[in-house]
């Protein structure tokens, strides 16, 4: 229906002028921008100990977002990544202290949690067919819930003290952290996955309709469990990278962390009609939120301005893209009324 | 006749049905849940969540929703407490009308680039979530309000009883009547149902979406700054956490009192119906020992429960539709 | 770019006593570019029923849109009953006794049948509130002046496309509307449906009404208008008494040139059986579905629409499921239920709805020309996008697929290179039996001619051909097998030569001789 109030040709660039102009540039050359002026205005930023530390936060934001990309692109979304990090995470600490395992063991059941967790999301959501916003809001709550009366308030730390400084460990000199080798790897897959491959083809597709989406053989259904699984499975290794890292299992680990998922996701260009956005887009999101947040931190700038800085990147990279479609329409109908008038009315002249 | 047979279709019976057998339940297992005094602090429990409900559902309907109210409602609540610090003898029925206006400004922004940027709700309502707060925390600080500091009037009406209501609890149930009325029955209400069921229709019919949209989101700003203020005359502190995490419980409430997360169906009565269940079962837990922490998770469950029921009658309802189609011509 | 249009006069008889509800003349509208409307020249007298016909692409949904105020012309002089109007909005074109009824109506799901009526302007009683009984009975006496019996205090969600459109029909009445523009109407409505909105649109112009008819269909334009107007590429040619005109002279003016036979089936050798379906039953659809298609074949599935045709091509497909039966191709069982099997084992679909079903509207032509071809582009898992370009390339060029660049998405595109690029991604996966769903529906004459030119050809290449259609010429040119459905049975086939329109259309009725 909205087809008939939409007036505008719409074409898709290509090649260079699309790699160069595109959304996903911009926010690379922000960040490149914002990387130049914080290494000379902030003090320490351009030390040796900037690049661990600031991995380090980045690192579950980066990791979800992938998962998280492709769920959006399929025009669903996940609000309980957070919780599910959470769960597990109390669930990390229960087995540890209560269930004598080895902590391999532990780790790997943990894991599952996810699976599980992103298992009865995907089968609320495709099997049953109920809306991915209202389920995820549940299973927010009822995740975070299960958490609470799994391990109650109380906190787990005698995590073996080898795996929290591997962890923290980093590469040699270079500052960079061991770990990120791992999320390296993970970044590359969906990389591949979203872009050459035909189950990435299918999802942009599905995401823009999923009814011409399954005349051309896609199960929309099954492609979209997966996807649950995949931001379940994602978040629960986050959860023990959480765990592991704080040294401290609890209920609230990675609180609040899906809304700076979801800012960075749209920060780097994945619409949230789905259908649209890049793996080096939404990278390049993740490490702009990162970065400024931690020059702002070192800067001195206290941490509730900080809240409010990643809340107004989420509101201007949605308001953004309506904003240049309202400029452009707006300078191409006076590029219009100047053609009509004819050089007879003396006018301003449209750029 | 008909109106009858509408009433018992409505989703607000089975959860008006829930809440009584709720209550039963709970005073079977531990019978002071129904003292005076319980079930005034029920009453006081449940009104502040009714009002945020009330706001939320004029949103949702609309095929928005808000999740920016526990931050405008600690802002507000924080304001209230400023405001009676630094002027002590203000008129209390002032320090509502400001409190609303705050409210109601907030809600505006939202409301505004919304309808500006024709960006979802959702979206938008996560960044001013996180803005407000953080506008709160550097504003409040460590710094705290308590119920000492206020007016002991203003407080009163949380205590005080008319009827055996508390006074807050007959503000929100004025409430709850007035925006039932005028949902049913104005033509302004009316347009919110169209532009919730069907917004491209409601476009191209030539209903005024955008200021109906604002006016909803505003609305709900003010509703929750009433909320805030009563808020700061019922509980003993507010600083910058208050209102914290308080948006899911009210999603929640709506959803589960029958308000579809699509818009367009639902009523505000339901919606307050469902917050008083949802507050009620707060109560119940400790009114029956049951471990607080199960506290989230029921109402997780309660969310997913009221999106499959909603699924199930609706699936059914085009079944029925569909047989009775079948007429000879 | 637009300057005022020197126009004969586009009333063609005398302009006896009949008053001009709405006049439009010489409008125009651009964007960018691309120039939608040159010359939209229009007049619908009061108490006539007046049909404009053009192609896609003819400027016909760009001149309707200007009527309803949802376009600002660049141009023009448009008046309603002799006063100059300049619309800013669809509620400007409401008040001025304009009503538009689209071919999907869009009522409000949620609400009453009588509240969809009245929605923004509900009676009120004395205080000030909705007056509910108030707004029932007008809606009740709306429906008794229509003859058509729906309940006010239903919902209208699940009501029929046909029962949807009385209720617009109604509302416009309500809003004392003069001009009433019906968009294409009876794409989704059976015979029957078809004739009770005749009656209500004949019933409505005897009361005065003037009522602008937009439709594909020349049967219905002549059985129901009284004059014709004509727009090509964007321009008004001329307009016509119906009783003083014929088709050919019409189809002539829409398409500037002469056209022959317009429905090509070339002799091709029939060959072995491609596809064999065996008591294919649905609960409640369709029952006992017994056929078979032999290469070269095309065998057309006809009847009304409800019959349950599309249904059996979908569960044929694997869209939807079926209860009992089988499906077999060349010989080998056909997995149920399962779309991806169907395209291994050799099925196309091109279906229905272009717009929802057969693209997707927001990619570009190459994109959506490749979508088929996913799995086999791949090499070892991973597609490169050059390989994509090169058979989207191929493809479009040898359907003459018409766009500037094959990047622009595929909703720049008029419907008839729309159906291009749908039969282009199917063709790509060289099927061995394609299934086609009203493959004309809403396209311009000119490719009309050029899509059953190409089904003939791959007929004729050996690929077994299911044509789904509502048009019967259509049907009765293509076709080498007719198979009529009715009441989601196959209750007649008829060959080639025996198939007529007659037989055909009583055999898609046959127990409709209602009381």
């Amino acid at each position: 229906m909205s087809e008939i109030l939409s007036t505008a040709v719409v074409k898709q660039r290509s090649g260079l002028p699309k790699r160069l102009l595109g959304h996903d540039a911009i926010i690379i050359y922000t960040l490149i921008l914002v990387i130049i002026i914080a290494s000379f205005t902030v003090k320490f930023f351009a030390g040796p100990l900037t690049v661990g530390f600031l991995l380090i936060q980045v690192i579950p934001i980066l990791l979800i977002a992938m998962p998280m990309a492709l769920v959006i692109i399929s025009e669903e979304i996940d609000l309980s990544v957070a919780s599910i990090a959470g769960l597990t995470s109390a669930v990390m600490g229960v087995l540890w202290r209560d269930s004598g395992w080895d902590i391999g063991f532990v780790i790997v059941a943990s894991i599952f949690v996810g699976v599980i967790c992103g298992a009865f999301n995907g089968f609320l959501i495709t099997v049953v067919g109920l809306p991915s916003l209202a389920v995820t809001i549940g299973t927010l709550a009822l995740f975070r819930g299960l958490a609470l009366v799994v391990i109650g308030d109380q906190k787990v730390a005698n995590f073996p003290k080898e795996l929290n400084q591997f962890v923290l460990s980093k590469i040699g000199a270079t500052g960079i952290p061991v770990v990120m080798i791992f999320v390296v790897v993970i970044i590359a897959i969906f990389a591949i996955i979203l872009h050459f491959t035909p189950f990435g083809r299918g999802l942009y597709a599905l995401g823009h309709s999923k009814e011409a989406a399954a005349f051309v053989g896609i199960r929309v259904g099954v492609a979209k469990f997966w996807l649950f699984i995949g931001t379940g499975v994602v978040s629960s290794i986050v959860g023990v990278f959480l765990t592991l890292r704080l040294a401290s299992a609890g209920p609230d680990n990675g609180t609040g962390m899906e809304l700076s998922v979801i800012a960075a996701v749209l920060l780097g260009g994945v619409s949230i009609f789905g259908g649209r956005g890049t793996i080096p887009g939404v990278v390049g999101g993740v490490l702009l939120i990162g970065v400024l947040t931690y020059a702002l931190r070192l800067a001195k700038v206290p941490e509730t301005a900080l809240i409010i800085v990643t809340g107004s990147l989420l509101v201007i990279s949605v308001v953004a893209p309506s904003v240049t479609a309202w400029a452009r329409e707006r300078m191409r109908l006076a590029r219009l009324h100047k053609e009509v008038q004819g050089s007879s009315t003396p006018g301003p002249i449209s750029a | 006749m008909t109106t009858a047979l509408h009433f018992f279709r409505a989703r607000g019976v089975p959860v008006a049905g829930a809440l009584v057998a709720l209550i039963i339940v709970t005073s079977i297992v531990n019978p002071r849940f129904l003292s005076p005094q319980s079930v005034k602090d029920l009453m006081l429990n449940a009104t502040i969540v009714i009002i945020l409900a009330v706001g939320q559902a004029l949103v949702i309907i609309t095929r928005n929703v808000d999740l920016s109210i526990g931050s405008i409602l600690g802002l507000v609540a924080f304001g209230t407490g400023s405001l009676f610090n630094a002027f002590p003898g203000v008129p209390i029925p002032l320090v509502f009308v400001a409190g609303m206006i705050f409210g109601a400004l907030l809600g505006a922004i939202n409301g505004f680039l919304v309808t500006a940027a024709k960006v979802p709700a959702l979206v938008i309502t996560l960044g001013t979530m996180y803005i407000f707060r953080g506008v709160l925390t550097s504003w409040a600080g460590s710094k705290q309000y308590f119920s000492g500091d206020n007016p002991k009037e203003f407080g009163a009406l949380s205590v005080d009883t008319f009827f055996g209501f508390p006074i807050i609890t007959l503000v929100a149930i004025v409430v709850v009547a007035a925006v039932a009325l005028y949902m049913q029955y104005m033509r302004a209400g009316r347009d919110l149902y169209a532009i919730g069921s069907a917004p491209d229709a409601a476009k191209l019919f030539g209903i005024r979406v955008t200021p109906r949209v604002l006016a909803a989101f505003i609305a709900s700003g003010a509703l929750t700054g009433l909320a805030g203020v009563l808020y700061t005359s019922r509980y003993n502190s507010v600083g910058a956490l208050t209102g914290t995490g308080l948006e899911l419980d009210v999603v929640a409430a709506v959803v589960v009192g029958g308000v579809a997360i699509s818009g367009g169906t639902g009523t505000v009565v339901g919606a307050a119906i469902g917050a008083v269940l949802l507050s009620t079962i707060t109560s119940s837990l400790t009114a029956t020992r049951v471990d607080k922490f199960w506290q989230q998770a029921i109402v997780g469950v309660l969310i997913l429960s009221a999106i499959l029921i909603d699924r199930i009658v609706s699936l059914r309802n085009a079944k029925k539709l569909r047989v009775s189609e079948a007429r000879d011509v | 770019m637009a300057t005022e249009p020197q126009n004969d006069s586009p009333v063609a008889t005398n302009a006896v006593d009949a008053e001009v509800a709405l006049s439009l003349r010489g409008a125009s509208k651009s964007f960018g570019p691309v120039v939608a409307l040159a010359d939209g020249t229009i007049e619908v007298r009061h108490g006539e029923i007046h049909a404009l016909v053009g192609e896609n692409g003819a400027g016909k949904s760009t001149l309707v849109k200007i009527l309803a105020g949802l376009y600002i012309p660049d141009a023009g002089d448009f008046r309603i009953g002799g006063q100059t109007v300049a619309f800013k909005s669809p509620a400007d074109s409401k008040t001025a006794g304009i009503s538009v009824i689209y071919q999907e109506p869009t009522l409000f799901p949620d609400l009453t049948v009588a509240e969809n009526i009245f929605i923004g302007r509900q009676p009120r009683n004395r205080v000030g509130f909705i007056d509910r009984g108030e707004m029932r009975a007008r809606a009740r006496d709306l429906f008794t002046t229509l003859g058509v019996p729906i309940d006010p205090d239903r919902v209208a969600a699940g009501l029929s496309i046909a029962d949807q459109q009385i209720i617009e029909i109604a509302k416009a009445i309500s809003l004392d509307a003069k001009v009433l523009v019906m968009d294409e109407p009876t794409a989704a409505l059976s015979g029957i449906e078809v004739e009770r909105l005749f009656g209500v649109a004949r019933n409505l112009r005897d009361k005065g009404a003037g009522i602008l008819f937009i439709s594909h269909r020349f049967e219905e334009v002549f059985a129901l208008c009284d004059r014709i107007t004509v727009m090509r590429d964007g321009r008004y040619i001329g307009v016509h008494t119906t009783a003083d005109v014929t088709v050919p002279e019409i189809v002539k003016e829409m398409v500037g040139r002469e056209l022959g036979a317009l429905f090509p089936k070339e002799v091709a050798p029939i060959g072995a059986t491609v596809l064999a379906v065996e008591g294919l039953t649905r609960a409640g659809v369709f029952s006992d579905i017994t056929f078979e298609v032999r290469a070269g074949e095309i065998v057309a599935l006809a009847g009304l629409v409800g019959a349950g045709r599309t249904e059996v091509a979908r569960a044929i497909f694997g869209i939807d499921k079926y209860d009992a039966g089988s499906v077999t191709l060349n010989g080998r069982a056909l997995k149920p239920h399962s779309p991806i099997a169907a395209i291994t084992a050799g099925i196309g679909f091109v279906p229905e709805d272009r717009r929802q079903q057969g693209l997707v509207m927001e990619l570009s032509v190459a994109k959506n020309a490749t979508l088929t071809l996913r799995e086999s582009l791949a090499r070892f898992g991973l597609i490169s996008g050059k390989r994509e370009r090169a058979a989207a390339t191929d493809w479009t060029a040898r359907l003459q697929v018409k766009t500037s660049s094959q990047d622009y998405a595929v909703s720049t595109l008029s419907g008839g290179n729309q159906q291009k690029v749908v039969l282009a991604k199917w063709l790509a996966t060289e099927p061995k039996l394609l299934i086609v769903d009203e493959p004309t529906r809403g396209i311009d004459v000119g490719t009309k001619a050029e899509v059953h030119r190409l089904l003939s050809d791959l007929a004729g290449r050996g690929i077994a051909i299911i044509m789904v259609s509502s048009e019967l010429p259509e049907v009765l040119g293509m076709a080498d097998r007719v198979l009529v459905m009715h009441e989601g049975r196959i209750s007649e086939e008829f060959s080639r030569e025996a198939a007529t329109a007659e037989n055909v259309m009583h055999a898609a009725t046959a127990a409709r001789e209602v009381a």
